[in-house]
């Protein structure tokens, strides 16, 4: 805090900024050299009040103040906290380790990673290796070629150098090819950009859409938080639309119309429509011609599609496949010139769970070069995303074929990622659905579970007094008592009056049991203690 | 068929109003010409690795060994691996929060924090607090971060030197702020001149514009001038008299070509002059892995340090950083190698001696060499690359060339590195990319191409050059300074 010299200066300082606003200037400094001032500290009057200090809450963008992620919101910053007690006080708690239930974070919870792919990582990072014949002992033959193949594609075999801004060609070719591979139509690697995660591809689209608050962006209720928070720091406004809990979490065709209309009214032009699939935090995978429905309600109401597909090899459920909405589009017909797409992938999450590379890509199709020219200025001011990422996303849409050395044990260590989430996801939504109160919708595909709780009258005015949310209180009750971190419904969004909690499935499946038998213990106390 | 969403005319204003010249006409010609098979010297953008500067082998070493761990346990690491770059991948792997495939804390890693923290203190003599200094995926993106937080809309203003490094620009633009420019002097080294300061904040108060921030890039970029501390001194003043917190863009820290003035911190000065600017001044310092002798761009590692920022605004920074959860693994390790170098009697020590001297002290060839090739040609001024990557010089343009320009439809400094690229293939960015007086143009090329390859570069742009000046000179006197 700024303390004040002189009060009469002072007054005399606020005075004149009232009456001439522009005359903020002190007097022009006499001084012969240009490049020394010959006023000192004790010349000028004394600086503003601390509550105009340029950076300080009340001076900062409101649009910061407005966005709120809760993925790592309140209930995890307890969690942290609560981790450090555990360190330095042994035995502080009825737990002694947090179980962190949060966020899509694969590996923190021992995961492993794909082999191949970081063997090629590494020989991308430390190219000299690669003449040694050592190497050959430490490597899997074809990631060694594999990585050659990588480095020939850029220029100088310089990792370490910025690339072209949408990522580097060779391997927006092998995106592409695999594009292809998977929906049966071509894609073009002009389409695709490479983003440090499938995060920040969200944000450009959001700052080239989005012009004022007028402007809308449809979003699912259940929603991934950066949606939310991404529309509020862009200054736009987001149209919510439910999805159906009682329908498997299912997207009506009928409500998305319902919605656009409601925000017409309101003097809100929809600018876009973002689907997530498979859902986050709601896990359902959507069925083929629910997605057609889809792609014709964007056409028609000139909406950009927006498609969340960073869970697309995250499916649990045999009836189900994923497929994506280009491919789905392009099979009803429609191409560059009918409806705009744009599908978001990353490396975070399927079966390689690498979130801390940050790698993913967009590709955008269905709109002119000229819009093309404006997403490439913005992604070149940023110069480019980080090359291993880049390096990464190739790997996840082209892995080992059959026939290639490393293709048992990829196979292997993919199917046993996928088998046991699948198992996960079933064992935590039996225990979910096994609680007094609480029903839980099965979880297709993606990471997640979103159980719903019907708190009793008792727990929600213990919540009011604690001048918290209902599910927030539970949450951190829960956290308290056992060490498990879930996610409070309203982080995600919900029906009014209904609560939520989200809960990954990505603790191993050694620790799973425990989670059960902690949650099930504290959720039964919990309503005794809240029985009305 | 209703209009669609993404037709140009109904794109966010500024983003249409956004310029970045490093990738824009220039480059894209060059690579278009690239394509059709002319050897092209990309020297617009400071690209390092691209130019031949190879990665230093210990950093690398060690973020290999991290990304494949189950390379540890083998017997045979050792053929491949010293000892040293073993131990220092598994130091990092264990503060991360399960290897590099998990996200960290949304601030960076807090051991890699600590290490920064260290570097600071070492470097500047005064403590400082891993709490305050946050990791991200370049120091761009902490740029973008920071402005995005002050800037309401286009009634606040940000100070930025011209000529301007365009992230500055063009994030500005971006978030619909508005851009209050202070002149650098070319006569006097492209010297600061607190004058300039007040007479632009004067012209912007007029406009009704509060000035917020200002941003000070040390070494400059394009125009590589070093600060001294008395300029550093009079700039938090200043800061502080008006008000204003300070951006300290101080990402070529490492690249210093001349003994005089060398690379002295912000923060080291704001601490030096002891309380209450010391307390009041707010000042956020950038640094990156791009640049110095580890030039990995490509990594996309960076930091910024945070300085009498109040506590709440911290935790809305925080807030905004966790949304894209966290920044690259990878490139946070590299930030640690940086900070926290190996230590004569390290295993590697040597090799790091000599790989990272042997850049920077190439470099300081580069820079005289081509400050000197510049100068050679009759209408070339060109200050000394006194540290950055670049060199700047002033092309003094005689009127027919302007006129030719205007024919073609092209700002003059455009029209003539066009004629460059096609000439000789190198690839600069005009000087209006960056910002320069009225009527005064420049170009901006690095001093990357290899030491080998500078003479035949310099010879090269000199018989352009000249012939250039052949065709449109009616030796009636030069474009003014």
């Amino acid at each position: 805090m700024r303390r004040f010299v002189i009060g009469s200066a002072k007054a005399l300082f606020n005075r004149s900024c009232q009456n001439h606003p522009n005359v903020l200037l002190r007097p022009l400094a006499s001084s012969h050299s240009r490049f020394l001032s010959s006023t000192s500290v004790l010349d000028s009057p004394p600086p503003p009040p601390s509550s105009m200090a340029p950076v300080s809450l009340d001076t900062i963008n409101p649009k910061v103040l407005k966005c709120e992620y809760a993925v790592r919101g309140e209930v995890v910053t307890l969690a942290q906290a609560l981790q450090e007690e555990l360190k330095s006080k042994p035995g502080s708690h009825p737990f002694d380790e947090i179980l962190y239930c949060n966020i899509g974070n694969p590996q923190s919870l021992g995961q492993q990673p794909i082999t191949f792919f970081r063997e090629v990582l590494a020989l991308c990072d430390h190219p000299s290796i690669l003449d040694k014949s050592e190497t050959q002992g430490l490597f899997s033959a074809d990631a060694i070629e594999r990585a050659w193949q990588i480095l020939d594609q850029i220029p100088g075999r310089a990792t370490g150098a910025y690339s072209h801004s949408q990522g580097i060609k060779g391997l927006r070719d092998t995106i592409a090819a695999g594009i292809a591979a998977r929906d049966g139509f071509p894609a073009d690697p002009n389409d695709i950009f490479l983003t440090d995660g499938a995060s920040p591809a969200v944000h450009m689209m959001m700052q080239l859409l989005i012009r004022s608050e007028k402007d809308g962006i449809l979003c699912p209720i259940p929603q991934y938080p950066l949606y939310s928070a991404s529309i509020a720091l862009h200054g736009g406004t987001l149209v919510p639309y439910y999805l159906d809990e009682a329908a498997g979490w299912g997207l009506e065709v009928s409500e998305l119309k319902k919605q656009l209309a409601d925000a017409k009214t309101k003097g809100i032009t929809p600018r876009a429509l973002v689907v997530i699939n498979p859902g986050n935090p709601t896990g359902q995978v959507l069925a083929e011609d629910n997605q057609r429905e889809i792609v014709d309600f964007c056409k028609t109401e000139g909406l950009v599609l927006l498609a969340d597909e960073v869970y697309q090899e995250n499916v649990y459920v045999p009836e189900k496949k994923f497929h994506s909405f280009k491919k789905v589009a392009r099979s009803m017909g429609y191409g560059e010139k009918d409806i705009s797409v744009v599908s978001f992938q990353s490396v975070s999450k399927g079966y390689y769970g690498e979130c801390g590379k940050r790698g993913g890509y967009m590709e955008v199709t269905g709109f002119g070069p000229e819009i093309r020219e404006q997403i490439y200025k913005v992604a070149s001011v940023n110069l480019c995303s980080n090359i291993s990422g880049q390096i990464l996303a190739s790997l996840v849409m082209s892995p080992p074929k059959v026939g290639d050395e490393s293709y048992e044990s990829y196979s292997a260590e993919k199917d046993g990622i996928l088998s046991s989430l699948a198992r996960r996801a079933k064992t935590l939504e039996d225990a979910f659905n096994k609680l007094e109160g609480v029903t839980c919708n099965k979880a297709e595909g993606a990471m997640y579970l979103f159980p719903r709780i019907r708190l009793p009258e008792k727990a929600i005015k213990a919540a009011e007094a604690a001048k918290t949310a209902p599910d927030n209180f539970y949450c951190r009750r829960l956290l308290n008592a056992t060490g498990i971190v879930f996610v409070p419904g309203s982080g995600f969004g919900q029906v009014a009056g209904t609560w939520h909690f989200r809960c990954t499935i990505l603790p191993q499946e050694d620790k799973i049991p425990a989670v059960v038998s902690r949650l099930t213990e504290f959720h039964k106390s919990f309503m005794e203690e809240f029985r009305n | 068929m209703a209009p669609k969403a993404l037709d140009y005319d109904s794109l966010n204003e500024n983003v249409k109003k956004v310029q970045y010249a490093v990738r824009g006409e220039l480059y894209l010609r060059a690579s278009e010409l690239q394509k059709e098979g002319k050897k092209i010297i990309f020297t617009n953008v400071g690209n390092p690795h691209a130019l031949g500067q190879k990665p230093l082998t210990f950093p690398r070493q060690v973020i290999a060994l991290c990304q494949a761990p189950f390379l540890l346990d083998d017997p045979n690491v050792g053929l491949l691996f010293p000892a040293d770059a073993i131990a220092r991948a598994k130091h990092y792997l264990a503060m991360t929060s399960g290897g590099l495939g998990a996200y960290s804390d949304s601030r960076g890693m807090p051991g890699v924090r600590k290490e920064v923290a260290n570097f600071i203190e070492r470097r500047d003599g005064y403590p400082s607090d891993p709490e305050v200094i946050f990791l991200t995926d370049g120091a761009s993106k902490g740029v973008m971060q920071i402005l995005n937080t002050i800037i309401r809309g286009e009634g606040d203003g940000v100070l930025v030197p011209v000529p301007q490094y365009p992230l500055y620009s063009a994030a500005i633009s971006l978030f619909g702020g508005s851009l209050v420019p202070y002149y650098l002097e070319e006569t006097a080294n492209w010297g600061l001149d607190v004058n300039q300061l007040r007479q632009s904040v004067a012209q912007a108060h007029s406009k009704g514009i509060t000035v917020r921030a200002m941003v000070i890039i040390n070494p400059g970029n394009p125009t590589g001038q070093c600060l001294s501390e008395a300029n550093l001194r009079e700039i938090l003043h200043y800061c502080y008299q008006e008000n204003l917190v300070l951006l300290g863009d101080e990402v070529y820290q490492q690249n210093i070509y001349q003994d005089e003035r060398p690379f002295i911190s912000a923060r080291k000065v704001l601490m030096g002059m002891g309380p209450p600017v010391s307390k009041e001044v707010q000042l956020v310092s950038f640094h990156t892995v791009s640049k110095g002798y580890f030039g990995e761009c490509g990594q996309r590692g960076g930091y910024f340090e945070m300085t009498n920022i109040p506590p709440k605004t911290v935790d809305e920074i925080y807030k905004v950083a966790s949304v894209s959860l966290s920044p690259n693994v990878p490139a946070q390790i590299f930030m640690g190698l940086m900070v926290n170098p190996l230590k004569p009697g390290d295993l590697s020590y040597e090799q790091f001696i000599r790989e990272s001297k042997g850049i920077i002290e190439s470099l300081r060839r580069r820079a005289r060499m081509m400050t000197d090739g510049f100068n050679s040609c009759k209408n070339v001024i060109c200050n000394f690359t006194e540290g950055a990557m670049y060199s700047f010089p002033q092309i003094r343009l005689p009127p027919k060339a302007i006129e030719a320009a205007k024919k073609a439809g092209k700002v003059p400094d455009v029209f003539y590195c066009l004629k460059l690229l096609e000439a000789t293939g190198i690839s600069t960015v005009p000087g209006s990319g960056f910002g320069q007086k009225e009527g005064v143009f420049h170009l901006r090329t690095t001093i990357l191409p290899a030491e080998e390859e500078m003479p035949e570069i310099m010879s090269s742009f000199k018989k352009f050059n000249d012939e250039f000046m052949e065709q449109y000179d009616d030796h009636s006197g030069y474009s003014r300074l």
